[in-house]
């Protein structure tokens, strides 16, 4: 056991991940001497050497593509994109060439690849610096979408996305980088792309993932105050979605609200009430309702606390949803 | 239209007191900022060009109110030297409403349309493109405006520069490449991200005129740009300067600059663009220290005024954040 942040949760899941296989290798923008802007890769290069942990121009395209071939020839590339709102030139190979080079070999080539993004807002900085884009991602055929929301998850799925034959975007909830943990490195850690209940409940289900999952957790603890049973469920895999777990979930509570940072409008929580409604109609005692993000540029950090679901807005989506 | 290039000799006697007084504008702005960050007053990212502010000064001075300016997040010298007012700016890095992108952009998104200053940038090589649509707008419509695209060494090893460069040079655009080389990209030195350090030879393979100028030099700074404006207004097609500074500071306010040696800055500092001019302009009788002392004092004033004003704005009311998002007239 090891009380760690998620940022060394992560840190020491890809520590673990290249011992065990030195096919894996890093790569990415300031990634090696500085350790990455959060730090998230720091002392990793030290120990590895410049070959696996590679610092790279400022080349997002030239660098996702340059996985591309890593992998194609046997390499395990783990790629750091600096933050969400830098992802952009690289769009293009990830979605044109990453997500497709499985489906145009006919299952000849693999292309086991992670992409780490850190994601969304809540530090004070502003547009392209707080972006949720996750839904590009997982809209798109052929990839794999995870974003861890605790140390360890971030400790385990790291290892395990990297171990997928497919490619993963692996999102991490910037504004939670230096919550802790305890972290059982000898336990068997649950699979990648299974939703989790974190907390269980009778009254309505709380469906978030990534920074919105402690926002959830801190709802439910509020509401329970109040005498209401709230159940909470961590996503983790974005795409695939875990729709067996949340549907349980809403079978047995009637009433679910989807929490993410994200704007609203065609985000996961679009996705995720539409296969509720076709899997759960008759278990609904409510319609299913979103809380998320604005559809609008990030706001400037002074009026962030406004623009990002918190907790009021979650339990005023919950009092809705059991008022109806 | 700015007048043909000066040489070093008119510029001392005549410009050089406006520029040296303009780079201390800037570099006073910027420290107190450093000040606001600590009592987060400003907060967010905050990218200083303390160090590079003969560049700044030197080539947007040289610049006609019809040309245009891209800019990056490191802008503040760049916005303030186009004539941004001190207040609009300031009030946007304090992320107020009276801002000159009414507090939504920050430190990184400085804009003012009507000064044809399309914005600090956070998106490395952001800039590239639009600057040569602009450039080509310009001449299908025979204006001779000139756009200045500014960026750092970093942002050369982009995919946008090289399709920038060589769509600006192909169709022989009024573009104006400005690389402001400061030898670091946050971490990365100059020879860990390009294989060919010579960045004017780079340039130059796409087919424009490119050289490199000593960046800490204000006077160098202009004269070299008055020279490639009038080129590139002249339809010589585009041009690229390289202008080699460094900052003296780390790369933004989160940096712990754990890459560079504390003696390569120090060495650096020795030729700060505005201890050299003021020396040289003090040894030639051009200013005095009096009209130095004036200056500071009234730089002082505007900076302390551009505070106040600041701490008095209101922020943007949430309600109007859906504001300019898109179009505000009903669709026809
Ligand atoms: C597309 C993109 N990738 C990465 C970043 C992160 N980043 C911001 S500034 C910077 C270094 C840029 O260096 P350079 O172009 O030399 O300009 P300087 O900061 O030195 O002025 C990096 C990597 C970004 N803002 N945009």
């Amino acid at each position: 056991m090891s009380t760690m942040t998620i940022a060394k949760g992560i840190n020491n899941g890809l520590r673990v991940a290249m011992e065990k296989d030195s096919r894996v290798v890093l790569m990415g923008e300031d990634i090696g001497k500085l350790g990455g802007v959060f730090r998230v890769t720091d002392g990793l290069q030290k120990d590895f050497g410049e070959d696996r942990v590679i610092d790279t121009p400022l080349a997002e395209a030239g660098i996702v593509g340059t996985a591309i071939g890593m992998a194609l020839r046997g390499y395990r590339p783990v790629v750091e994109i600096q933050f969400d709102g830098f992802i952009y030139p690289a769009f293009d190979h990830i979605v044109s060439q990453v997500a497709k080079m499985r489906a145009r070999s006919l299952g000849k080539v693999k292309l086991p690849m992670v992409i780490r993004i850190p994601v969304g807002g809540g530090i004070g900085a502003v547009e392209h610096h707080s972006e949720s884009n996750e839904a590009y991602f997982a809209h798109t055929a052929g990839l794999k979408v995870v974003c861890c929301s605790n140390a360890e998850d971030a400790y385990w799925m790291i290892q395990q996305a990297i171990e997928t034959d497919d490619p993963v975007l692996f999102y991490e909830p910037k504004r939670r980088y230096w919550d802790k943990a305890e972290v059982d490195e000898t336990a068997a850690p649950r699979e990648l792309f299974k939703a989790q209940v974190c907390r269980e409940g009778t009254d309505a289900t709380l469906v978030a993932y990534g920074p919105m999952v402690k926002t959830c957790l801190q709802a439910a603890e509020a509401a329970a105050g109040e005498g209401k049973n709230l159940e909470v469920i961590d996503l983790r895999s974005l795409s695939p979605l875990d729709m067996d777990v949340i549907a349980a979930s809403v079978e047995k509570t009637g009433r679910m609200v989807v929490v993410h940072e994200a704007s609203t409008f065609l985000g996961l929580g679009a996705e995720v009430a539409a296969e509720v409604q076709q899997r759960c109609f008759y278990h609904l005692e409510a319609p299913v309702l979103r809380v998320g993000g604005y559809n609008l540029p990030y706001p400037p950090s002074k009026l962030e606390e406004e623009f990002l679901p918190d907790l009021d807005r979650v339990l005023d989506a919950v009092d809705r949803s059991l008022a109806y | 239209m700015t007048a043909l290039a000066h040489d070093r000799e008119t510029l001392l006697a005549q410009g050089a007191p406006a520029l040296l007084r303009q780079m201390i504008r800037v570099r006073r702005f910027e420290e107190k900022c450093v000040e606001l960050y600590s009592a987060t007053k400003i907060r967010g990212f905050l990218h200083l060009c303390i160090g590079e502010e003969a560049v700044a000064v030197g080539v947007i001075s040289s610049l006609g109110p019809g040309d245009a300016v891209v800019s990056t997040y490191r802008e503040h010298g760049h916005a303030l030297a186009r004539g941004v007012p001190m207040n609009a700016v300031m009030a946007e890095m304090f992320g107020k409403a009276t801002g000159c992108s009414r507090g939504r952009g920050g430190s990184m998104h400085l804009f003012d349309a009507d000064l044809r200053f399309y914005g600090g940038n956070a998106i490395v090589g952001g800039g590239m493109p639009p600057s040569v649509g602009m450039a080509l707008a310009d001449r299908m419509n025979d204006r001779d405006d000139v756009t200045a695209c500014i960026f750092g060494e970093g942002a050369m090893a982009e995919g946008e520069f090289h399709e920038s460069a060589n769509l600006a040079a192909l169709w022989h655009l009024p573009v104006l490449f400005v690389c402001e080389n400061n030898r670091y990209a946050m971490g990365t030195a100059l020879a860990r991200e390009h294989a060919e350090t010579d960045l004017t030879v780079r340039a130059a393979s796409y087919g424009m005129v490119a050289w490199a100028v000593d960046g800490m030099d204000v006077l160098a700074v202009r004269e070299a740009a008055e020279r490639a404006i009038a080129l590139v207004r002249g339809g010589g097609g585009p041009c690229f300067l390289e202008l080699r500074t460094y900052r003296f500071r780390a790369h933004s306010m989160y940096d712990p600059d754990r890459y560079r040696d504390k003696a390569e800055i120090e060495r650096w500092r020795q030729s700060d663009p505005i201890p050299r001019l003021t020396g040289e302009l003090l040894a030639q009788g051009v200013v005095s220290d009096d009209e130095v002392a004036t200056w500071e004092g009234e730089i002082a004033q505007e900076i302390e005024a551009a505070i106040a004003s600041a701490e008095a704005a209101p922020l943007e009311p949430v309600s109007d954040l859906t504001r300019f998002v898109t179009s505000e007239r009903q669709t026809p």
